[in-house]
C-alpha cells in the first residue's frame, strides 16, 4: 500500500540528501518525493509517497523523526486531503492527428502548452489516477517524454491541525 | 570578542569543559591545532585517525563525557569513518572536527578534499558544514548537546580552512533550542502504570537490559528494581556492568554466546522487561523463535527501536533512569520463587566453563586470572571475536563503564586505542585490552601513542595464530576448511591446512621485539604456571605493557547458538 507523508524540515542545504539517504540506506521504497518552501521560508515541506505495510511505515516515520533537521511528520494517509500532481507530456503528433489529441486534452481539462511540427506538449494537473489515465490515452500517439512532479497533498479543512497523525507518540 | 574561527572552536571546547582531544594534524586543520597548543587542553597525538576516534570513543565510554577527535580533510577525514560508525552503532557521544578545503573550492576535487559530510551521513547522529564563521559558537554548542542527549551519538563538524581563519564575533550561547530535536525523557505515566500491571501479573518475568542503562546512568535503579521485585536479569554485551555480574539474580549475557540460563530464561519467560536494549540479532537469534511465550515491555529513549524487530506490548519511550525510578515506586516483591529457583538451578548446573586438558595456556584462564588479580577493579576493553566473548564470559563486571567493546559494528582494532582513551580519562586505574593476535595488528601503531603519552595500558594478546572466531565458524560451518584465517600461512604451507602443529612456520610479528621497538614492555608467556606472575608484573608496571599469551590454538567459544537458530538451541561444546 502507498502512504503519503508530509514532512516539515529545516530549509538547510543538504536536508534532502539526509532524507533520501536515510530512506535508501534502510531499504525503504519511495514512490515519489516533492519538496518546496512553505509559508515560513525557514521551513521546507516534503511530500513523499512511500510503499510498504504498517510496520514499515511506522519505521519510516520513526527513523525520519530521528533526523535533527526534521521538525514534524504528518501522515496524510487515510485523511481527507487534496492530492495533486502535475505532468508535462510530449506527444508525437502529425498535423493530421492534432485534432484528436486536442479532443482528449479537452476531456481531461488539460492544456496544450507547446506545439511544434511533429509534436505537442500537454500539461495536466490532477489526482494521480487522472494523470495516469491521460497518459494512457495519449500513448497510442507516441509519447516522447514525460516529466512528473510527484504528488503533493494538503489535508482538507482543519484535518491536519486536528488529527495530523503526527509520528511523535 | 572578535577572533578567528579556529580559535572560536578551541574557545568553545573550553566552554564545554573538554580536557582532552585526540587527533592528527594536516593542512586544512592546522589553524585549529595552532590555537589548541596555546591552551591548557591535553592533546593526544595518535598514529592514525582511526586510532584517534576509537580513543575518543574509549574515553567517552569510560568517563561518560563527550569524546573529541580532530583530523584534517580528505584522507584524515575518511580515516575516521570506521570509528564514527563504531560509535554510532553503540550510541557513544562524540564530537568529530574535520578540516575541509576552503568553501569556494568545495566540489572542485581539490587536494585532500573529500565530501565527509556526505560520506558520514548514515553513520552520524548529525553533522554540520560550517559556511559562516559567526555560526561556529552555535554549531559547537549544538553539536555537544546533540551528541550527549537523547540516544547519544557522533556529531561531525566540517570546518573549511577559510572559515577557520576568517574573523568573527565570539559569543557562546547559553542554551540550545533546536525545534526538530526534543528527546523525550519522562516516560508516559499511563504507559509506566500499564507496564507495572504486566509485571505484577507475570509469573515468569525476566529483565533484559542493555547499553542504555549505562548511557543513562541507571545501574542503581535497575539493581534496586531487580532486587525489590526479585526478577532475574540478563544483559546484552553492551549492557555488561549495568547490573552487578556477581549478583545472584544475574543470569549472564544472552544471545549467540549467551549463557544457558539466560537463553533458557528468555525462551521460557512469560514477560520480558526490556530496558535500554534494542533486540539486536546477536541477542535474539532467530526472531520467530525468540521468547515465544512472552509479553514484552520495552523501555527505550529511541522510539525507532520499539517494535522494530520484536513486536512490543507495552512501549515506554523515555530515559531508562527516569522511567526505572517511576517503576521502582510501583514495585513490590513478586511471588515468583519457583521460577527464580528454576533459573538459579539452570545457572548452577550450566556454568561457563572450559577444560584445562592440555599443557598449553587456555585463553579463558588468562581472562579469569586478570579478573582475579585485579579484584574485578579494572577497565577492560576488547577487540572483536573470540577475545571479546571470553572477556565477556570470564570477567564479572560489577560496575558500569568498565567493559568497553564494539558491540554493534564489531570493529577489530577498537580495543587498544579505546584502552588509550580510557587510560587518558583515568590515569590511575588498571586498564586491560583483551586482544586477539589478529585484532591487535589492526591498530598496533598506537603503541607509540601509549608509550609517548606515558599511558600504562596493558595489552593481553591471546595469541592462537588464527582469526579465531572465523576459524571457529569454519570448523563448524565450512567443513573445517581454514581459508585465510591462519595468520602464519606462507607459500610453503599446504594450500589446505587445518592441522596446526610443531612444523608450522614461526609466527610474525614477534610481539616482544615489537614492544621493545616501540619502547613498551613485552613479555611472552607460554606456560599456564607463568600466567599469574606475568600479569602481576604488568599490573604493577607504570609502563605500557604487552603480554603475549601463546594459547591453545583451536579453542572454541561456548556456549554457542548457530546463526539463524533459536537462542534455546545451544551448543555447549
Amino acid at each position: 500500500m502507498d502512504y503519503t507523508l508530509s514532512v516539515l524540515v529545516e530549509n538547510h542545504p543538504g536536508v534532502l540528501s539526509r532524507i533520501s539517504g536515510l530512506l535508501s540506506g534502510r531499504g525503504f521504497n519511495i514512490r515519489s518525493i516533492a519538496a518546496g518552501e512553505t509559508e515560513d521560508p525557514s521551513i521546507t515541506r516534503i511530500i513523499m509517497v512511500v510503499s510498504g505495510d504498517d510496520r514499515i511505515i511506522d519505521q519510516v516515520k520513526k527513523q525520519l523523526d530521528r533526523l535533527v533537521d526534521v521538525i514534524r511528520i504528518i501522515d496524510l494517509t487515510g485523511i481527507p486531503s487534496v492530492d495533486r500532481e502535475l505532468a508535462l507530456v510530449k506527444v508525437s503528433s502529425s498535423v493530421s492527428r492534432r485534432a484528436e489529441v486536442f479532443q482528449i486534452v479537452d476531456v481531461f481539462r488539460a492544456k496544450v502548452v507547446d506545439i511544434a511540427h511533429k509534436s505537442l506538449t500537454v500539461e495536466v494537473t490532477g489526482e494521480l489516477e487522472k494523470v495516469e489515465a491521460l497518459i494512457e490515452m495519449l500513448r497510442p500517439f507516441g509519447i516522447r517524454e514525460i516529466v512528473r512532479t510527484g504528488k503533493i497533498s494538503m489535508g482538507r479543512g482543519e484535518a491536519v491541525a486536528e488529527k495530523g497523525g503526527e509520528s511523535r507518540a | 570578542m572578535r577572533m578567528p574561527g579556529a580559535k572560536m572552536v578551541v574557545e568553545a571546547l573550553k566552554r564545554e569543559g573538554v580536557e582532552v582531544v585526540f587527533g592528527y594534524p594536516g593542512g586544512t586543520i592546522m589553524p585549529f591545532f595552532d590555537f589548541l597548543h596555546r591552551e591548557d587542553i591535553r592533546m593526544i597525538l595518535n598514529r592514525h585517525e582511526q586510532g584517534a576516534v576509537h580513543a575518543a570513543d574509549g574515553y567517552a565510554r569510560a568517563s561518560g563525557r563527550v569524546g573529541v577527535a580532530v583530523s584534517t580533510s580528505g584522507p584524515g577525514a575518511t580515516n575516521l569513518v570506521t570509528g564514527i560508525a563504531t560509535a554510532n552503532m553503540d550510541s557513544i557521544p562524540l564530537v568529530l572536527i574535520t578540516g575541509q578545503v576552503p568553501v569556494d573550492m568545495i566540489g572542485n576535487d581539490a587536494f585532500q578534499e573529500a565530501d565527509i559530510i556526505g560520506i558520514s551521513r548514515p553513520i552520524t547522529k548529525h553533522s554540520y558544514l560550517v559556511r559562516d564563521v559567526e555560526d561556529i559558537p552555535r554549531i559547537v554548542k549544538e553539536a555537544f548537546h546533540i551528541a550527549r542527549t537523547g540516544r547519544p551519538g557522533p556529531v561531525l563538524i566540517d570546518l573549511p580552512k577559510d572559515v577557520s581563519v576568517a574573523e568573527g564575533d565570539f559569543t557562546y550561547p547559553e542554551e540550545v533550542n533546536i525545534r526538530g530535536y526534543k528527546p523525550i525523557l519522562n516516560g508516559n505515566s499511563q504507559a509506566i502504570k500499564r507496564a507495572m500491571d504486566f509485571v505484577r501479573r507475570s509469573k515468569k518475568p525476566v529483565i533484559y537490559a542493555g547499553g542504555g542503562i549505562i548511557t543513562s546512568g541507571a545501574s542503581e535503579e535497575l539493581t534496586a528494581f531487580a532486587r525489590k521485585t526479585g526478577i532475574p536479569v540478563t544483559l546484552t554485551l553492551m549492557g555488561l556492568g549495568a547490573f552487578p555480574g556477581t549478583d545472584p539474580l544475574f543470569l549472564g549475557m544472552l544471545g549467540m554466546h549467551g549463557t544457558v540460563a539466560a537463553n533458557q530464561a528468555v525462551s521460557e519467560c512469560d514477560l520480558i522487561i526490556a530496558v535500554g536494549a534494542r533486540f539486536d540479532d546477536r541477542a535474539t537469534g532467530r526472531l520467530s523463535k525468540f521468547a515465544p511465550k512472552a509479553k514484552v515491555v520495552h523501555v527505550d529513549i529511541d522510539p525507532a527501536v520499539i517494535s522494530k524487530n520484536v513486536l512490543v506490548d507495552v512501549p515506554v519511550v523515555g530515559d531508562a533512569r527516569e522511567v526505572l525510578q517511576e517503576m521502582l515506586k510501583l514495585a513490590e516483591p513478586l511471588p515468583i520463587d519457583s521460577w527464580r529457583e528454576e533459573l538459579m538451578a539452570w545457572k548452577r548446573e550450566n556454568p561457563l566453563t572450559y577444560r584445562q586438558d592440555c599443557p598449553v595456556i587456555k585463553p579463558q584462564y588468562v581472562v579469569e586470572k586478570i579478573y582475579e588479580l585485579t579484584g574485578g577493579d579494572a577497565i577492560i576493553t576488547t577487540e572483536v571475536g573470540q577475545n571479546q566473548m571470553w572477556a565477556a564470559h570470564y570477567f564479572l563486571y560489577d560496575r558500569p563503564r568498565t567493559f568497553l567493546s564494539s558491540g554493534g559494528l564489531g570493529t577489530m582494532g577498537y580495543g587498544f586505542p579505546a584502552a588509550i582513551g580510557a587510560q587518558a580519562a583515568f590515569p590511575d586505574r588498571v586498564v586491560f585490552d583483551i586482544a586477539g593476535d589478529g585484532s591487535i595488528q589492526m591498530k598496533i601503531q598506537e603503541l607509540a601513542t601509549a608509550v609517548l603519552n606515558e599511558l600504562p595500558v596493558n595489552i593481553a594478546i591471546l595469541n592462537n595464530g588464527y582469526l579465531g572466531m572465523v576459524r571457529q565458524w569454519q570448523e563448524f560451518f565450512f567443513d573445517k576448511a581454514y581459508a585465510f584465517s591462519c595468520l602464519g600461512q606462507r607459500p610453503s604451507c599446504p594450500r589446505h591446512c587445518n592441522t596446526p602443529n610443531e612444523e608450522c612456520p614461526p609466527y610474525i610479528p614477534d610481539f616482544v621485539k615489537l614492544s621493545e621497538a616501540y619502547g613498551a614492555m613485552g613479555v611472552r608467556v607460554e606456560h599456564p604456571e607463568d600466567v599469574e606472575g606475568a600479569l602481576r608484573e604488568a599490573i604493577q608496571s607504570p609502563r605500557t605493557f604487552i603480554l603475549e599469551f601463546l594459547v591453545s590454538r583451536e579453542e572454541n567459544v561456548f556456549p554457542m547458538v548457530s546463526p539463524g537458530a533459536g537462542i534455546n538451541e545451544i551448543m555447549i561444546g
